[in-house]
């Protein structure tokens, strides 16, 4: 074994998007000796895409809302799968972890009065997403990194030492999680610039690594979506919950190339664009789902009045929910209505004056314009369906965010649950925060549980990750790009949006012979900032975690949210209350996956809903409990 | 539509190294980055480069095209003629950790001095109000994506190594003017803080930095020059000057 650089922390946060940052705050709040660990450099996680806003209940642009219309959106978007308890903790905590960027300095577009200024989105009832134009996760980002700097400056003047409590280890890959007698003792990984080990020694460790995106051909998701910390969690002994929900974003860029598979923020819609056809039909209005009807225009006239008039009209079509949107894109290119690269207009350049696309879309107007040459006040945009979140990940303790392994946690994207099968846009950011701050406490409570009685790091679970890490060099096998390529379009192609069994075995099939190749994967050169062998170490996290996706894909027979099967395409109320969860035979075994009631709906929260709309979801049995009397507030669905 | 370019990347480490040439297919819509990615997975599969967002919103693909600090992402193809060779190499301002990486972390050792938001001691989560007006000028400080071609470009740091002691460069110039600007931030005491410890009196406003930032941030006009005026107003006018005389001879 060759000499690993070697650190000791009370926690180890991996990953530095949103969630991991604010993880990270709160650990160090705590008192605790953090470390940040992530694959860039700091500052530059895939949260800094994110361009809606953050939604939370402030109620600063319309009083009527608060946290129960927030927890009834967020249910009625993820098609009442979601853990209730998470969506609950969600909507009532995310107004706090809003205001709290604020005393961090993020500088969010103000109301007249000078509150935070909200905007519409989709699935939203209200205008709740807080705001920096389109720009809004930058802002969180910024806001989040200039904190951890603020608490650096303050353990510089206690102790003379920036780092002393919490340091940021930016380009470093985490490739195991060693454990003793079944607890989490630390994690080991690489750094990306040099290609030595390192071990952080640490009782408590909080993956916060986000998306799977590339996992798939078309993605807004950067290279570092690969979706590492699920197979870390995965081959930790911890478990994921509903891979089968993968959220499509319904406008990416479909042409010019240059923009392939970049988001066109919900705010172009929620602004007055609209998707037509290559007929120049707005088709919208012909894919209003059942459960939706009567919350959405039926006509483009009352469409167009509720941009000016949102109290007295319906809001158009175009902003249902992403998963509908994808949908209605997907079927009208397959009717042949599509534009000649596959995908559908987005215009808003005959909707609204040039100025003011500019003042209300200047990011995007901004991005397009540079990154492609198209003037999005002068033509309409070509999009598609991207693969965008992904709404299953590592199950957790909605209160704690710790999985079934001992000091192991994880929030923001990597965690599922909250969500159910499919997210609401602005309902990813405050998941970041709120999860985020509750992870950093978990950990924090269980390390300070722990006492003296921490697990050490074991010397041969050193031996074998670095084995297994520098085995690419010995390999005469092929090169790890021809393989990420193949891996990306099986699942693109087979376990995309829409999906059926006869694709879906043969996508298992096709991992299954990926997997015999790249277990002979080899790479050139040597150690020292080599992306070839970076690629193959993630090949393998990318293979364990579409083998997931593929499974519950074809376990789940029914058609809901992120999940669509072409040969069973309803809702089905007895899947309503099914959680697939995946686990491993084994560290190094083959993928197993059961079926798990979702917890528990409560009383009192089903009681927000009208009983109508309930039984569009539930089955008889779980809506008959609302006439038992003897049910108290705190059972429910299960009871 | 596609076409074969001539492209030279730079190769190498901290030891030398040295442009190496490539002939690479180019299509339709192409930006530099896409070209880049082409000779990893094609011809180098060693090939040391930053990127993650690909669409400009991260930073993190900086380099010099044909000298000119871009960022790769943003250097689209149809810009250059398809005889012309274009030419990849590192920021030339940092220290080359392989390829077209290099080591920035000046630039977070620079962020790291300059001292945090200061909250308003009196208002509680919630109760801050503050007008669109007043947060729209730090706004534009806060699209900064922290791609350092500022940083890179700035002639202070750029041709004297030993500036980079005494000088945080105009990144951290509008880091200091988005806070002496905010609305709400307790501390008063950012300008001279720039002269101070930020080395704002270095910088001769030859508008470099604003040239190359690809979020268009006015970072001379709107940033360096604001700050420089209210450092003459505070430290510079007689009397002003001659009042901090009287009062601390009165303490």
């Amino acid at each position: 074994m060759s000499e690993f650089e070697r650190y000791e922390y009370d926690v180890v946060v991996i990953g530095a998007g949103g969630a991991g940052l604010r993880a990270a705050i709160e650990a160090r709040e705590h008192g605790l000796r953090t470390a940040i660990v992530c694959k860039s450099l700091f500052g530059k996680a895939h949260t800094v895409m994110a361009e809606g806003g953050i939604a939370a209940s402030m109620g600063n642009v319309n009083s009527k809302d608060n946290w129960q219309v927030h927890f009834r959106d967020t249910m009625r978007g993820g098609k009442f799968l979601n853990n209730p308890r998470m969506a609950e903790l969600h909507a009532k905590e995310s107004p706090d972890r809003v205001w709290e960027l604020e005393t961090y300095g993020a500088l969010f577009d103000r109301t007249e009065d000078g509150r935070i200024s909200q905007r519409n989105f989709g699935g939203h009832e209200y205008p709740r997403l807080a705001h920096v134009g389109d720009r809004t996760g930058l802002e969180l980002i910024r806001s989040l990194q200039q904190k951890i700097v603020s608490l650096q400056q303050d353990d510089l003047l206690e102790h003379g030492d920036a780092e002393a409590r919490l340091k940021v280890f930016a380009e470093c890959t985490i490739t195991d999680l060693p454990r003793t007698d079944g607890a989490v003792s630390g994690a080991m990984g690489y750094w990306r610039e040099s290609g030595k080990f390192v071990v952080f020694e640490a009782p408590a460790v909080i993956i916060a690594t986000g998306g799977i995106g590339k996992n798939f051909k078309i993605t807004s998701n950067s290279w570092e979506g690969t979706g590492d910390g699920l197979a870390l969690a995965l081959r930790s002994g911890a478990t994921l919950v509903n891979m089968e929900f993968i959220q499509f974003h319904p406008t990416g860029m479909i042409w010019p190339p240059s923009v392939k598979g970049l988001l066109v923020t919900e705010s172009v819609r929620g602004d007055g664009g609209v998707l037509r056809n290559s007929e120049g039909k707005r088709f919208m209005f012909n894919y209003v789902p059942e459960v939706f009807r009567g919350q959405y225009a039926e006509s483009e006239e009352e469409g167009d009045r509720w941009y000016k008039d949102p109290e007295h009209n319906k809001r158009p079509p175009e902003l249902l929910p992403r998963d509908e949107v994808a949908r209605a894109i997907n079927s009208e290119v397959k009717a042949g209505r599509g534009t000649d690269h596959g995908g559908v207009f987005l215009d808003v350049s005959t909707r609204l004056p040039a100025e003011e696309i500019l003042r209300k879309l200047p990011a995007m107007h901004h991005q397009f314009k540079e990154l492609a040459d198209v003037d999005i006040t002068k033509e309409p945009m070509e999009v598609g369906p991207t693969c965008h979140y992904v709404m299953g990940g590592i199950e957790v303790d909605a209160d704690t965010e710790e999985t079934r392994v001992p000091g192991l946690f994880a929030c923001g994207e990597s965690a599922g649950g909250m969500h159910g099968s499919n997210r609401l846009g602005g309902n990813s950011l405050s998941d970041l925060l709120v999860f985020g701050r509750r992870a950093g406490a978990g950990a924090a409570a269980y390390v300070l549980g722990l006492g003296e009685n921490r697990p050490k790091v074991l010397p041969s679970d050193l031996v074998t990750g670095e084995a297994a890490a520098v085995a690419p060099f010995e390999n005469e096998g092929e090169n790890p790009y021809t393989l990420h390529q193949e891996l990306q379009s099986t699942m693109n192609d087979l376990v995309g949006i829409i999906r059926r069994e006869d694709e879906i075995r043969e996508a298992i099939a096709s991992l299954e012979g990926l997997k015999v190749r790249a277990a002979k994967v080899s790479v050139e050169g040597h150690r020292q900032f080599n992306p070839g062998w970076h690629l193959a170490l993630d090949l393998r996290n990318m293979l364990t975690v579409s083998t997931c996706v593929a499974l519950a894909a074809l376990e789940r027979q029914e058609s809901r949210g992120g999940h669509t099967r072409e040969d069973f395409p309803g809702m089905n109320p007895n899947w309503r209350s099914v959680n697939l969860i995946c686990s491993l035979d084994g560290e190094g075994g083959s993928v197993l996956i059961e079926h798990k009631p979702v917890p528990t709906i409560r009383r009192d929260l089903l009681e927000l809903f009208e009983r109508g709309e309930l039984s569009k979801y539930l089955t008889e049995a779980e809506v008959a409990i609302l006439d038992d009397p003897s049910v108290t507030p705190e059972q429910g669905t299960q009871s | 539509m596609t076409y074969a370019a001539h492209f030279r990347v730079w190769r190498g480490d901290s030891n030398g190294g040295e442009l190496k040439d490539h002939t690479v297919d180019v299509n339709e819509g192409e930006v530099v980055l896409d070209i880049i990615h082409r000779i990893q997975s094609e011809q180098a599969h060693d090939l040391a480069v930053r990127w993650n967002c690909k669409a400009g919103k991260c930073g993190s693909c900086s380099a010099e095209v044909n000298g000119h600090p871009r960022l790769m992402c943003m250097a689209r193809m149809n810009t250059f003629t398809k005889e012309e060779t274009v030419t990849v190499t590192p920021l030339r301002t940092f220290p080359i950790i392989r390829d077209l990486v290099t080591d920035v972390s000046f630039n977070y050792a620079k962020a790291l001095q300059i001292p945090a938001f200061a909250p308003p001691k009196d208002l509680a989560l919630g109760e801050y109000r503050m007008a669109q007006v007043d947060v729209e000028r730090s706004q534009e400080f806060r699209k900064c994506i922290e791609c350092f071609l500022c940083q890179d470009v700035c002639h202070v740091v750029r041709d004297h190594e030993v500036n980079k002691k005494s000088f945080s460069g105009p990144r951290f110039l509008i880091r200091a003017a988005e806070l002496a600007m905010h609305p709400l931030d307790a501390r008063k005491d950012r300008a001279d803080f720039a002269v101070e410890e930020q080395g704002i009196g270095l910088c001769n406003i030859t508008k470099c930095c604003t040239e190359v930032c690809p979020e268009h941030i006015k970072i001379t006009d709107n940033a360096i020059i604001p700050m420089k005026e209210r450092i003459v107003d505070r430290r510079y006018d007689p009397l002003v000057w001659l009042g901090k005389k009287i009062s601390r001879r009165t303490d």
